[in-house]
Order: C-alpha cells, then sequence, then structure tokens
C-alpha cells in the first residue's frame, strides 16, 4: 500500500471533511454552536463566581473565557475519543488503512473551532480595553503544538484501550470533571493555598492552561511552564502511540 | 508459471474471546482470576493451517457454508486481520475494499461518499477526482448523486459502491456476496463489468453461496470445510462436489 504524504494528507483532509459535515451540516451555524457551548459555560460560572459569591478579580469573564475556550478543544477530544474507533467499526473491519487517522481528526477538527473562537477572546480583550500583543504569533502557533500533541496522545491511548475495556468511556466522563476543576481556570493559579502549589504541575493541564491565560491577557509566555508543558506532551504522544502501535491490529477483530 | 499475487503459506488463524473482557474494567477487576484463565484458554480457531495460492489475473472463487471461514480468509487478503501463525503475501497498490460502500457514511452524499471511499482504499483526491465523472455515470444515480445516501435505497447504495470499486481501476478485488442486492439490470451489468475485467487481467477474489455466480466467472475455486480446504481447482469438479453435499 503506497503510503506516500500526499495520501496521508489526503486522508486527513477527508476525513475531517467528513466530521465536520456529519456535525454540522451547516458550517455556519455548526461555528455558533462550537463558540456557544464554552461562552454558555462562561457565563454560568461568571454568575456563580462573581455575581453570587463575589470573587475579587477585576475582568473576571475575559478571564474566564481565555481559560475556558483552550480548555473546551481539550474536554470536547478526549470525551469524544473513547467512542470514535466504536463509530467507525465499519471502516475498521473492511478497510486496511492507518487507523491513527480516525483519532487525529477529531483532535484537528476540534482544534480548528478552537483557532476560530480566538476572534471572540480578541473581541472580548477589545471590550476591556486591553492590548493584543505581537508575542500572540509565536505564542499561539507553539501552545497549538503543545496542545496537540497532549490531547492527541491521550486521545490514541484512550480510543485505542475503550475497545477492549468498554467502561473505560465511563471513567473518562468522571476525570475530565475532576481535572476541569483541579485545573486553574475559574481561578487563578495564585489563589492555591501555599501547601498545594506545588502539586499544581502534576497535572498536565495546568501549566497549559495558565499559559494560554497569561499569553492572552498578559502578552506573556513563561518559559517553565512551557517546558513542563512541552515534556507532558512529548510524554502522553509517546505513551499513546506505543500503546495504539501494541493493539491496534487486534482493532478488526474485537470489533 | 504466472506470478502469484496471493500467497498464503500455512496460515491459521484464532481469536481469543474478547467478550470476557469487553465487559469492562470493572468486570475484569472483579473476576480478575477467572478472567484472565478464560481469556488464555479460550481461543476460536477460524483458520487451520492453510496454504494456497491466487495468479494475477485469475478469478477466484471461495465457497463453503456459513462460518467456515471465508470471511477471515477475505479479511486476511485485506490486510485488516493478521494471522495467528503462517504468512500472508499480497503483492498490491491499493487496498481492496471488504465490501461494498464500506465506510460509507449515510449523512453524506454520495458523491462525497465517493472521495471518502477511494481515499480510504489509498487513493489520493486528485486520483479519485478524474474518475468521478465516470463513477457517477456508471452508478446511474443521476440527480441523486448529490443527495445523503440515507435517502437511497440498499439497492442504490450497493450500485455506488460497485461503481467505485469498478471505475478506480484495481488490480485486485475482493468481492464478498455482492451480486445477491440490486435490481436485474444492474446486476448484468456487473457481471458484464467483472468479465471485463478479467479480460484486462484484474486479479478477482469471489466468495459467494451462488453456484451459479462462481460457475459463470471464476476460474478456481477453493472450497473450505471445517476451517480447512476440502478442496481446491478449476471451477467445474470443485463446484460439483461442493453441489452434491
Amino acid at each position: 500500500m503506497k503510503q506516500s504524504v500526499r495520501y496521508l494528507l489526503d486522508l486527513i483532509i477527508v476525513l475531517t471533511q467528513k466530521e465536520l459535515k456529519v456535525r454540522y451540516k451547516n458550517n455556519v451555524l455548526g461555528y455558533l454552536w462550537s463558540v456557544a457551548n464554552p461562552l454558555a459555560f462562561a457565563f454560568v460560572f461568571y454568575i456563580a463566581f462573581k455575581t453570587i459569591m463575589k470573587i475579587q478579580m477585576e475582568n473576571f469573564a475575559l478571564f474566564l473565557i481565555a481559560g475556558l475556550f483552550p480548555w473546551q478543544w481539550f474536554a470536547n477530544s478526549i470525551s469524544s475519543t473513547p467512542t470514535i474507533f466504536l463509530s467507525n467499526a465499519s471502516i475498521i473491519k473492511k478497510v486496511n488503512f492507518p487507523k491513527n487517522i480516525i483519532p487525529l481528526t477529531i483532535v484537528l477538527q476540534d482544534m480548528i473551532h478552537f483557532i476560530l473562537s480566538i476572534p471572540v477572546i480578541m473581541l472580548f480583550m477589545g471590550i476591556y480595553h486591553k492590548p493584543i500583543g505581537l508575542i500572540w504569533f509565536i505564542g499561539i502557533p507553539i501552545l497549538l503544538i503543545i496542545q496537540f500533541m497532549i490531547t492527541y496522545g491521550i486521545a490514541l491511548a484512550v480510543s485505542s484501550i475503550n475497545l477492549f475495556f468498554r467502561d473505560l468511556e465511563r471513567l473518562i466522563t468522571i476525570l475530565v470533571t475532576l481535572i476541569l476543576y483541579f485545573t486553574p481556570i475559574f481561578y487563578p493559579e495564585t489563589m492555591l493555598p501555599a501547601k498545594f502549589a506545588p502539586y499544581l504541575k502534576l497535572n498536565p493541564l495546568a501549566p497549559l492552561i495558565v499559559s494560554w491565560r497569561n499569553l492572552f491577557l498578559k502578552n506573556e509566555l513563561d518559559v517553565t511552564y512551557l517546558m513542563i508543558s512541552f515534556g507532558y506532551g512529548l510524554l502522553f504522544l509517546t505513551l499513546g502511540y506505543l500503546i495504539y502501535r501494541k493493539l491496534y491490529w487486534k482493532f478488526a477483530e474485537v470489533l | 508459471m504466472i506470478e502469484p499475487v496471493i500467497i498464503f503459506r500455512n496460515v491459521s488463524k484464532s481469536y481469543p474471546q474478547y467478550h470476557q473482557i469487553t465487559g469492562g474494567f470493572k468486570n475484569f477487576i472483579f473476576h480478575f482470576p477467572k478472567s484472565m484463565r478464560a481469556f488464555k484458554s479460550t481461543r476460536y480457531e477460524s483458520l487451520k493451517d492453510i496454504s494456497f495460492e491466487v495468479r494475477k489475473g485469475e478469478c477466484f472463487g471461495i465457497i463453503g457454508r456459513n462460518g467456515a471461514g471465508k470471511s477471515t480468509t477475505l479479511g486476511l487478503m485485506a490486510g485488516v486481520l493478521r494471522p495467528t501463525a503462517g504468512e500472508v503475501i499480497v503483492k498490491n497498490r491499493v487496498s481492496p475494499l471488504l465490501e461494498l460502500g464500506a465506510g460509507f457514511n449515510i449523512e453524506l452524499t454520495g458523491r462525497e461518499n465517493i472521495y471518502l471511499n477511494g481515499v480510504l482504499m489509498g487513493m489520493t483526491r486528485r486520483e479519485v477526482a478524474k474518475k468521478e465523472k465516470e463513477i457517477i455515470e456508471f452508478s446511474e444515480l443521476g440527480e441523486f448523486i448529490d443527495q445523503p445516501i440515507r435517502t437511497y435505497s440498499l439497492g442504490m447504495v450497493t450500485r455506488l459502491g460497485f461503481s467505485v470499486v469498478a471505475c478506480l481501476n484495481p488490480e485486485l478485488l475482493l468481492i464478498d456476496e455482492i451480486l445477491s442486492v440490486g435490481d436485474m439490470q444492474f446486476q448484468e451489468k456487473c457481471l458484464y463489468k467483472m468479465l471485463d475485467f478479467k479480460q484486462k487481467g484484474v486479479t478477482m477474489v469471489l466468495v459467494s453461496h451462488s453456484i451459479v455466480d462462481i460457475e459463470s466467472i471464476c476460474d478456481r475455486v477453493m472450497w473450505i470445510e471445517n476451517h480447512q480446504i476440502k478442496m481446491i481447482g478449476i471451477t467445474e469438479p470443485v463446484a460439483k462436489s461442493y453441489f452434491v453435499t
């Protein structure tokens, strides 16, 4: 089987298009949905923390959005991957092609949605009279790559293992919710009590989300956080790929 | 001697009983020793020590009862399955489809599915684009081609599936029971196309329960029974003995 770069690229394009078309039959509305979800989330948390619990923070709405948008990419991808091979069973059982492309298209698709939602963040920056720095042009691509590595690595592992242990899906739902609250999205990392602060870096998502937010709000890129996130990216990508490689040829048997 | 395109050397295939673990982590952990023992000891044997060759340009039929191992054989040829023991060699560029319309998505239009299908088989988008018109014409779907295929009838889906395969200049065709769907006219058209392929030197492997179909196009036939080769050779004698049992 010929596996030139051109062919793999075409496969990714066609499968991503398929996902996009199947999920949203109308592309414009589809875009609105992908922004509506994190915005609604932000709205709820704004009411809860700002209006009701009176958290002392400036620009809290912008603060929430800057963390929630990248989080949404991660959460959406990871929540939909467990069943992704199951829902593509007919292809996997009938055609021989690189199957790791399937989770890849999911992660790419959610990444595209996130990129398309960056203008919304910029809009909020405008509302709050915050400047947009040139560092965005370096920071966004770097963080995109890092988050892609982390997300795709986990997606590969989860989608492969879920075929063999099908209740992993439920575990993932719980884990995603847990990580959401353990990641500084609704609160700044500086609010963490001193004795817990060192453990923050154990959460693979924390340095990444904090980096996104600092980039958006403060036009800052912290090298330490970047290095840690990149380390997590490499780790998950390697692990995910190894797990996939060990299991992929059994997919057609178990489906 | 014409070179073989598909070679099976002492191929065996057995499956573990996956249902022991697909019950999930919870099940697996609570019944760990039992699950593990069960998982390791029970295997389902689908093919036992099979060796044969399919030569270039030949039409090769596979017959046998349900559960004899025909589908496993096709799966091994398509590269979807790996043998437990032995060796399977398939010399072919485009990866064959195991089923017409495999990977079709019902929400996409016929045209979009042509691309999806073609790319999955190992072609680039440009290669598919060159054939697009021919495929649509062959399928006789007319304006339905831009409708989502969930609106199609089963026969129409099969027609589209066969058209994609037929027009992409395959070197190897794996066909699992196709001629049973579609109207008589289209069945005839398929049969005609397959005879055309035969003249062009396309290798075909055909799995069918219909002895008539097998007899009308196949050069050689393999009869699988109880996961082993019962008989293999030119069509007529094999088909006759199969018919007698």
